[in-house]
């Protein structure tokens, strides 16, 4: 077994006329969850497809588990795989019991596995009820369940918390923090930034099939240089200015009342700025957000833009 | 080899659920009783005739059902499980191309054999109770009816698999299939006679009957007329008297009919990509 769950070297793909990935190097390890982010038709899909061997990569190097995907016909170690696509309906005439039961069997795994794993969802109560009668939840659910089947070493998941309530979602979190502990290699895709934020280790945010930003969230605030917000109370702002002691040069203030301040301060100033705060009797309540990963996407997202806007010489004036 | 089964498994239940398994063998019993009771009206007598004219008869109505109702269920076979998103999900399970291939197409051949089994079954034991016609005949000829039967159809799924494949949209699929039932069903003989008539026998003829060999459902008709021992062909089908009605060649002909789209479905199976 290698060290890497899956190693990427300048992979990439193209169609015709349409550019999917751009070469991109990374390694995913075991146990690690990787969050992917970006627009639609940014290339997530394309590189969890590439991954899962479904599609041909047009060069470069993949390895997933130790095995190089689509090039060579052992196909045994896709046993290992979890994989719950954006849009799966499933089998309409078929029970949830029937479904799950398939995709057991064809993954080497006993019915009663499924039955388990049916429960962990909750949906033992509709297990015998055709899917076609199933809510957009409770087809997710299904998804999660197949997914979840064997104890998987790469679980891919797109879009894995639409349509699902908050306890759910919740759930379903614990899930992938459950795997990730035995060892589980986690990619996760996902449009609701902040219930991912605190479940993945890195980080990658792709525009236009290129990698814009990849590291974990600490890092890739440090490389945005994002300021951290504070929202303070029982000090008004005239009492604020003296409180910061000359750092209130550095914040920029974004909203005031008569005894409470919201403002923000670059990020490696936020623990000076904290301990002036809290060595002044006054200040009633602390709040410090460092920047969230929406923030963060944004930021890059943008940068990104004015980027290629100005290389492509659009933005003149 | 248990994958295979599996799926196998899989789609024949789904035949025996949306109630395909019934509809068939149901057809093919009115279709087999209407024959031999109505079968000689038109010579003035109602009742059991002949068994060779029960299966000629037979024969000439299957060309047409069987074709179409193979093509049925299984245009969508892929191409369904395509826009469902499920054959990205068996694409990422422990199964390879020509496990999936061999497993759907294993439960659909079973499908319509199981169906013509008791179709075509049903009706022989009938009517051996009620003719004089030697039972073991009877019975002789119906299986042979049976096997034939079966394999046109399995010659049929395996053309519905490679539309299926060819295309990412169910109904274009379903469009190409009633294409391929309608050329070789109707436009194939018409054509081969066309180019007979045309030639004015100035063509290759040892080659010519050959030709007929290019349609499964010429294949079938020369082999049930072989079985029943019947004294003419009819139609264009008369070609086959000149060397292209030896029934192990037209056994092996059926079976390539059977094997190349199949082969044909593996090479696209391992070329798609599901983007």
């Amino acid at each position: 077994m290698s060290e890497y769950a899956v190693e990427l070297t300048d992979l990439s793909k193209y169609y015709r006329s349409v550019e999917a990935l751009h070469p991109l190097s990374l390694n995913i390890s075991f146990g690690e969850v990787l969050g992917l982010f970006g627009h639609n038709g940014a290339g997530k899909s394309t590189l969890m497809k590439l991954i899962l061997g479904v599609l041909k990569p047009s060069s470069g190097q993949l390895k997933v588990l130790g095995y190089c995907p689509r090039t060579n016909s052992d196909h045994d170690y896709r046993s290992q795989f979890g994989y719950l696509p954006e849009n799966v309906s499933f089998y309409e005439h078929l029970s949830g019991r029937e479904v799950l039961r398939y995709f057991a069997r064809l993954k080497g795994h006993s019915l009663a596995h499924a039955d388990a794993l049916l429960e962990e969802v909750n949906l033992a109560h509709a297990a015998d009820r055709p899917v076609k009668t199933y809510s957009k939840g409770m087809r997710q659910r299904l998804g999660l369940a197949q997914a979840f089947l064997g104890e998987p070493k790469i679980l891919i998941l797109d879009e894995p918390t639409v349509g699902l309530d908050p306890v759910a979602t919740r759930d379903f979190y614990q899930m992938v923090d459950r795997l990730k502990t035995s060892g589980c290699a986690v990619i996760l895709c996902s449009h609701v930034l902040p219930d991912v934020e605190n479940h993945i280790d890195r980080a990658m945010i792709l525009s236009a099939g290129r990698k814009l930003a990849l590291g974990s969230l600490d890092e890739l605030r440090l490389q945005a240089k994002l300021p951290t917000e504070f929202n303070v109370s029982g000090l008004s702002s005239s009492e604020l200015s003296t409180a910061l002691n000359g750092y209130q040069s550095i914040s920029t203030v974004l909203e005031t009342t008569s005894n409470a301040s919201r403002f923000t301060v670059p990020t490696p100033e936020k623990m000076i700025v904290m301990k002036h705060l809290l060595a002044n009797q006054n200040v009633t309540d602390l709040q410090v957000t460092p920047p969230s990963l929406e923030a963060l996407y944004r930021y890059y997202i943008s940068d990104f833009h004015s980027q290629s806007a100005e290389s492509q010489g659009v933005g003149h004036e | 080899m248990s994958k295979v089964w599996i799926v196998a498994q899989k789609e024949f239940r789904d035949g025996l659920r949306n109630r395909w398994t019934g509809a068939i063998s149901l057809i093919f019993i009115l279709l087999s009783l209407g024959l031999a009771y109505f079968g000689s009206a038109t010579a003035g007598v109602l009742g059991f005739a002949s068994l060779e004219s029960t299966l000629v008869s037979l024969a000439s109505l299957s060309v047409m059902l069987i074709p179409l109702i193979a093509l049925m269920l299984s245009y969508h076979c892929f191409v369904g499980e395509q826009e469902q998103g499920t054959l990205l999900l068996l694409f990422t399970y422990p199964l390879s191309q020509g496990q999936l291939l061999l497993g759907k197409f294993l439960g659909q051949a079973l499908i319509l054999t199981v169906a013509s089994l008791i179709g075509f079954g049903l009706p022989a034991l009938v009517i051996s109770a009620v003719s004089e016609v030697d039972t073991f005949e009877v019975l002789k000829a119906f299986g042979l009816f049976i096997m034939a039967a079966s394999v046109l159809g399995w010659v049929f799924i395996a053309l519905a698999y490679v539309i299926s494949l060819a295309v990412s949209e169910k109904s274009k699929a379903a469009g190409l299939a009633l294409v391929v039932w309608f050329f070789f069903v109707l436009v194939f003989d018409l054509v081969l006679m066309a180019i007979l008539v045309a030639s004015e026998g100035d063509i290759n003829q040892t080659l010519v009957p050959y030709l007929l060999w290019l349609n499964p459902t010429d294949v079938f008709r020369i082999f049930i007329y072989q079985v029943v021992d019947a004294q003419s062909y009819t139609g264009v089908l008369d070609l086959a008297d000149k060397g292209a009605d030896g029934l192990a060649a037209l056994v092996m002909a059926m079976g390539l009919w059977v094997a190349v789209p199949l082969l044909g479905c593996w090479l696209m199976l391992k070329r798609k990509e599901l983007s």
